[in-house]
C-alpha cells in the first residue's frame, strides 16, 4: 500500500508538473493584463504539434534539447505575436470584448489545425525511457526528464520574476500599470516578453506531455486547457508559485482520484475541489486581493 | 537658460477642458511652484509635461519638444514624475521600488552609489529596505517616491503633492529634503494644494485657477499678494 502510495506520488508529480507549466502562462498573463488568455490552451497543443513537426518532417535528428528550446522559441512567439495583434487593440475595450477575442483565438487555433490534420498522430519515441527500480519503486528515465525539466523551468521563471530588473517590472505591472511608464519602462514590450514567456513554458508543456502520452491531436489542448487554467486559479490567478502550487494540487487529486476511485470521478472531483477551495479562498491559496486603488 | 517651456499647454478630458491654454517656464536649477485649488488642473499639467496625458500646445524639455514621446522616453532625457498619492508599488519591497527607479541607468556602479545616496538623505528606507512597499507609512512612502525618481538621476523633477496626507512634521521633513535636492542641482516644478509651505519653498510660482494661471512671479511676491492671502492662506 506504502509503495502504491509512493508510485501514485511520481505520477502525480509529473502530471502536476505539466500542469503547473501550463498554469504559469495564465498566471502570468493574467499578472500583466488582468485577463484570461483563453488561447493559451491551444498554445500548449501548437506546442505538440511543433514537436511533432520537428521530429517527423526534418531531414535531420534534432536532439530533444534543440527540440524544446526551438519549440518554446516558436510558441513563445506566437503567444507574443496574438498578443499583439489580437488582444493589444482592445486593451481599453470592454471586458467581454477581450473575453471573446481571447476565446476566439483558440477556436481559430484549434480549427485551423482541425482542418489540416483531422485525426490524431502519433508521436515517435523521442527520448528511450528505461526503468529504474529502487526501494519497490520503479521510476522511469522519461518521467524524471519530464519532472525534472518542469522543474528547471519553473525555478529558472521564479528566479526571473524574483531577483531581475525584468522581474520586478512585470510585478510592478500587476501592481499598478499607469505608473510603471514614470520609470521609463516600456509596459507594452514588458507584456510582449510575458507573453513570450508563457506561451514558451505552455509549448514546452506540450513536448513533455506528448513525450509522456505520445498522441498529439487538435482538440488536445482544450480539457488540459481548462485543468491548467483551474489550477492557476486554485493556487491563485495573478500568483507565479501559486500556479505551481495549483498544478502540483490539480495533478495530485486528479491522480489519486483514479487510483482509489473508479476513473470516471476524475473530473468530478477536480472541478468539486475548485469550488471548494474557491468558497473559501476566493483569491486562491497564495493569491492577493486586487490592488484597491483609486 | 530654461530647463522646461510651457507654451499654451491645454488637456482636455472628453468635452471638458481641464487645462486651458497655460503658458510658464522653469529656469534651470530653480523650484517652481504652481499652486491650485482641489480640481484646478495641477495633476493634468504634470501628466501632460510628463506625456502620459495627450495635450495641446508646447512642452519643451531642455530644448526639446516633448509632445507625442511616449512617457517612457520622456524619463530617460533626465525628467522625473512623482505622481499624486506617490505612485509606489505596494508589492515590491522598498529595493526594488528604488532599483526600478534606475531602470533607464546603464551604469550599474552608478547605480550603486545612488542607492547609498538615497540611504543617506532617508535613512528610514535603509532600515526598511527589504520590506513591501506596502506597508510603508504615508510619510515613509513619500521618501520612497522621492528617492525612486532620484535614482533615474533626473535634472528635472515634476512633484505632485508631495505634502499631501502628511502630518505637518513629516511635512517639514519632506520639504527640508527637497531644498537639499533642489540645492544639490536639481530643477524641481512642484505642485501643491498646500500654498503656504510651497509659496515658502519656491523660487516663483503660478495660481492656477480652473485651468488658467491668474497670477504669477516670484514666490515673495505671490505669498504676499492679497488675494492669495485670502484664497490660499485663509489670511
Ligand atoms: N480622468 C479624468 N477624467 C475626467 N475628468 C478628469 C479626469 N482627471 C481629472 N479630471 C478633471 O479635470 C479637472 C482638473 O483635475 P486635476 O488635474 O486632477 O486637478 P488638481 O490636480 O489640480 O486637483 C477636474 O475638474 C477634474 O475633475
Ligand atoms: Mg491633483
Amino acid at each position: 500500500m506504502a509503495s502504491y502510495l509512493a508510485q501514485q506520488t511520481i505520477n502525480a508529480l509529473q502530471l502536476g508538473s505539466i500542469y503547473a507549466l501550463i498554469a504559469l502562462g495564465y498566471s502570468m498573463v493574467y499578472g500583466v493584463l488582468v485577463m484570461i488568455n483563453f488561447a493559451h490552451g491551444d498554445l500548449f497543443m501548437l506546442g505538440a504539434f511543433a514537436c511533432l513537426l520537428l521530429a517527423t518532417l526534418l531531414p535531420v535528428h534534432l536532439p530533444l534539447v534543440v527540440i524544446l528550446l526551438v519549440v518554446m522559441i516558436v510558441i513563445g512567439a506566437v503567444g507574443a505575436l496574438i498578443e499583439r495583434i489580437a488582444y493589444r487593440p482592445l486593451r481599453n475595450a470592454p471586458r467581454v470584448s477581450a473575453i471573446i477575442t481571447a476565446l476566439g483565438c483558440g477556436l481559430v487555433i484549434e480549427n485551423t489545425t482541425l482542418s489540416i490534420s483531422p485525426y490524431p498522430h502519433f508521436m515517435p519515441e523521442l527520448f528511450h525511457s528505461t526503468t529504474i527500480a529502487w526501494a519497490g519503486l520503479t521510476i522511469t528515465t522519461l518521467q524524471i526528464l519530464i519532472i525534472g525539466v518542469s522543474l528547471a523551468l519553473m525555478i529558472g521563471l521564479d528566479l526571473l520574476v524574483t531577483r531581475t530588473p525584468f522581474g520586478m517590472a512585470m510585478r510592478a505591472i500587476s501592481f499598478d500599470s499607469r505608473t510603471v511608464p514614470l520609470m521609463g519602462i516600456p509596459v507594452n514590450t514588458l507584456i510582449s516578453r510575458t507573453f513570450f514567456l508563457g506561451a514558451g513554458l505552455g509549448g514546452a508543456a506540450g513536448v513533455l506531455y506528448s513525450l509522456a502520452y505520445p498522441q498529439v491531436s487538435a482538440g488536445m489542448g482544450v480539457l488540459i486547457g481548462w485543468k491548467a487554467f483551474i489550477a492557476a486559479v486554485i493556487g491563485g490567478i495573478g500568483s507565479i508559485r501559486g500556479a505551481v502550487l495549483g498544478g502540483f494540487i490539480l495533478g495530485a487529486v486528479e491522480v489519486m482520484a483514479v487510483a482509489f476511485l473508479p476513473s470516471t470521478y476524475r473530473d468530478l472531483i477536480s472541478y468539486s475541489l475548485l469550488l471548494v477551495i474557491l468558497i473559501f479562498k476566493p483569491y486562491g491559496l497564495l493569491g492577493q486581493p486586487p490592488n484597491q486603488k483609486v | 537658460m530654461n530647463a522646461l517651456e510651457i507654451d499654451a499647454l491645454t488637456v482636455s478630458y472628453g468635452d471638458i477642458r481641464a487645462v486651458k491654454g497655460i503658458s510658464f517656464d522653469v529656469r534651470d536649477g530653480e523650484i517652481f511652484t504652481l499652486i491650485g485649488a482641489n480640481g484646478a488642473g495641477k495633476s493634468s499639467t504634470l501628466r501632460a509635461i510628463s506625456q502620459l496625458l495627450r495635450h495641446g500646445g508646447g512642452v519643451r524639455f531642455r530644448g526639446r519638444e516633448l509632445r507625442g514621446l511616449a512617457p517612457e522616453k520622456v524619463v530617460a532625457l533626465g525628467l522625473a514624475h512623482v505622481p499624486e498619492g506617490r505612485g509606489i508599488f505596494g508589492n515590491l519591497t522598498v529595493m526594488e521600488n528604488l532599483r526600478l527607479g534606475a531602470w533607464i541607468r546603464t551604469d550599474p556602479v552608478g547605480v550603486a552609489d545612488d542607492f547609498e545616496k538615497v540611504f543617506v538623505i532617508f535613512p528610514r528606507l535603509r532600515e526598511r529596505r527589504d520590506q513591501a512597499a506596502g506597508t510603508l507609512s504615508g510619510g515613509e512612502q513619500q521618501m520612497l517616491a522621492l528617492g525612486r525618481a532620484l535614482m533615474s538621476r533626473a535634472s528635472l523633477l515634476l512633484l505632485d503633492e508631495p505634502s499631501m496626507g502628511l502630518a505637518p512634521k513629516l511635512v517639514g521633513e519632506i520639504y527640508d529634503v527637497l531644498r537639499k535636492i533642489n540645492e544639490s542641482g536639481v530643477t524641481i516644478l512642484l505642485v501643491e494644494q498646500n500654498a503656504n509651505i510651497a509659496l515658502r519653498l519656491a523660487h516663483r510660482a503660478a495660481v492656477l485657477e480652473t485651468g488658467s494661471i491668474t497670477l504669477a512671479g516670484n514666490s515673495a511676491d505671490v505669498l504676499a499678494n492679497p488675494r492669495v492671502r485670502e484664497a490660499y492662506l485663509g489670511a
